[in-house]
């Protein structure tokens, strides 16, 4: 698998913005939990804010394998911001482009896409991650408007966010169907709770977005009344493809700064790279990630040709993930004691590596699902 | 109006050199090439003079073998309009042919004003850029660290040994960029998208009316050799105070630098 020059050529500006613009404050923003609104615009301004966005909607008009490319140059240095630009694009946007008209398109993605403003996707609730039909926030009609009731919990942006893609049940009973709205900032009745103090991820921000008697016009609606939840399942199947790519982005960070260390380290009088023990170590970090990133290539490729993607795509990010964890783990015992220092960085991948196990998907459900593929 | 930038492709100054068997030039094969550093500050300067309006287009110009291409897309993804590739093998001439068919690819397009890197990272060779000034009777400044438009001259300033010289310029004229005069932007994401379809003219020596025979110079190249690195491998010992303190007398006694 190689990629096109267009491609290299991406994947090389990626990297040198990366290193410019965001390896210097990476640990800054990891302390302070938080990385500048300005960095916003200075994504914008790279076209990493409306990456798969048509230009015709002020998009850069690319494909998933752009998109995947950018995520793993970014998550090299910096998961939180990466998440942060993960769920805009492949959440907010994903799902305006997914099941947005013309008009809401033109009205939203532009500003998006510059990097005016960032987007938040609003599913997840206190009782409802991997079972998103457990649904309880609800939107009740009135005449020309909506008005929605509910909380939404781990909603990455949240606190910053633009504009809100929120799902809520239309239907009647507890089962009823899924609608989704976008709710512009501002909107009275929208409200953040703090933000959460989290593992890894944290320079980016994560909050409870709640819904008190939200009103929102019904041309907000994206898609016929009732297909939120089948839009939000080829959100999140698209999402899980290109989220592996942050986990190959974390097992290359952790590889190269546990072999630049092996280098200049020295014990015994000589590197610890001549260590036998420590050259099959970072071996196995290099196979494992080459792994990843080949499997990552194989399931974005297949979206970008529109193939299906459901057992790949769980495959890879089971895969992804546990082993950006694992190298992590490994790159930590290579640093010794400096790698549980977080002046060196590995520990940080660890922690944001972790993330992918459980975010859009765990690992349990995604194991359960392909092997359902499996059943006879 | 228009602006040209001059590029030349390069080796990737982090590839490993080899030299070819004759010992007379380095081996081209299986090198990543990359645009040469400074050409990407010409580029820079240019694009952001179009950008604030007081520039028309800004084209790029290049002498380079098959496989060039990649380079110059490079150049319009940063957001140059559009290339000129005069496809010539660049290794059978030196300074004096490449400046005469960038002379003449340049005329073609006549713009106002001429960019390039002060310098390419490979020869170190500073000749291109003055010679293709000379070749079109164009006054030049060269080592420019500021830039300024004022109608119709440019008012720069030349980094020199210690200090900087303020000229002004009457265009159309050509100027070499130093590194600090901005900083190169990387290709967007957009950028990359629409270098594909935007336009490489590409010219053979034939279509510029010129005789490969005649731009060859008198220079010829005896041999080449890789510096060679001899290294004391002095190793101090001792706590950080008395290596610092051992270094000192090194550089005082032994090497007198101090």
């Amino acid at each position: 698998m190689t990629l096109n020059e267009d491609l290299l050529m991406l994947r090389d500006a990626a990297r040198k913005f990366a290193e410019r613009e965001i390896a210097p404050y990476a640990q800054a923003w990891d302390r302070d939990e938080y990385f500048p609104d300005e960095m916003i615009k200075k994504l914008g301004d790279q076209g990493f804010m409306g990456i798969t966005v048509p230009e015709e909607y002020g998009g850069a008009g690319g494909n998933y394998m752009a998109f995947a490319i950018i995520l793993e140059e970014l998550a090299r240095h910096d998961g939180g911001l990466c998440l942060a630009v993960e769920a805009h694009n492949g959440l907010c946007c994903g799902h305006i482009l997914i099941g947005g008209n013309d008009d809401q398109k033109r009205k939203y993605l532009p500003a998006l896409a510059r990097g005016d403003q960032i987007g938040a996707w609003c599913l997840t609730e206190p009782n409802s991650g991997t079972d998103a039909a457990a649904m309880q926030t609800r939107a009740v009609q009135d005449g020309a408007h909506w008005v929605i009731n509910g909380s939404k919990q781990f909603i990455t942006n949240g606190e910053r966010a633009g504009t809100y893609v929120v799902t809520a049940r239309t239907g009647p009973g507890d089962r009823g169907a899924i609608s989704a709205f976008i709710v512009e900032r501002g909107t009275p009745g929208l409200s953040t709770g703090k933000r959460e103090e989290k593992l890894g991820m944290r320079s980016s921000d994560t909050v409870v977005v709640k819904l008190e008697d939200v009103r929102v016009p019904a041309e907000n609606m994206l898609g016929p009344e009732g297909r939120g939840f089948e839009d939000v399942k080829e959100v999140l199947k698209r999402g899980r493809v290109v989220i592996s790519a942050m986990s190959v982005g974390f097992a290359r960070g952790a590889v190269e700064e546990a072999v630049k260390y092996a280098h200049q380290r020295t014990a015994f009088g000589q590197p610890i790279f001549e260590f036998q023990a420590i050259q099959h170590k970072l071996a196995d970090m290099m196979i494992q990630t080459e792994a990843a990133r080949l499997m990552m290539y194989q399931s974005v490729s297949m979206l970008d040709r529109g193939l299906p993607t459901t057992r790949e795509a769980a495959m890879t990010k089971v895969f992804a993930s546990e082993t950006a964890t694992r190298v992590a783990m490994d790159a930590i015992q290579v640093l010794g004691g400096y790698g549980y220092l977080r002046d060196y960085n590995v520990e940080r991948y660890m922690r944001d590596a972790k993330l992918i196990e459980i975010g859009e998907g765990t690992s349990e459900i995604l194991r359960s699902l392909v092997a359902k593929t499996l059943r006879a | 109006m228009k602006i040209a930038v001059l590029m030349k492709r390069v080796p990737d100054t982090a590839s490993v050199l080899k030299i070819t068997p004759d010992n007379k030039s380095v081996d081209m094969a299986n090198l990543k090439f990359v645009m040469s550093p400074y050409d990407e500050h010409a580029i820079e300067e240019a694009l952001k003079i179009r950008e604030a309006g007081k520039a028309t287009e800004v084209i790029v110009f290049t002498v380079g073998p098959e496989g060039s291409q990649e380079t110059i897309r490079t150049a319009l993804a940063m957001g140059a309009d559009r290339a000129v590739f005069v496809k010539e093998d660049p290794s059978r001439f030196n300074s004096k042919g490449i400046a005469e068919m960038l002379a003449a690819a340049v005329k073609t397009e006549g713009p106002e004003l001429v960019f390039a890197g002060k310098q390419a990272v490979d020869d170190d060779a500073s000749q291109v850029p003055e010679r293709v000034a000379e070749l079109l009777d164009l006054p030049h400044a060269s080592i420019v660290t500021k830039f300024e438009l004022n109608g119709r001259a440019a008012t720069v300033e030349r980094e020199i040994e210690g200090g900087s010289y303020t000229v002004e310029v009457p265009l159309p004229a050509l100027f070499t960029m130093q590194k600090g005069i901005n900083t190169p932007r990387y290709p967007t994401l957009p950028n990359i998208m629409k270098a594909k379809k935007k336009e490489i003219k590409e010219f053979s020596l034939a279509d510029l009316g010129l005789d490969a025979a005649k731009l060859v110079s008198g220079l010829e190249v005896s041999g080449m050799s890789l510096p060679r690195a001899n290294r004391l491998n002095k190793i101090l010992d001792g706590d950080s105070t008395e290596r610092v303190k051992k270094l000192l007398t090194i550089l005082r006694e032994e090497e007198k630098v101090l």
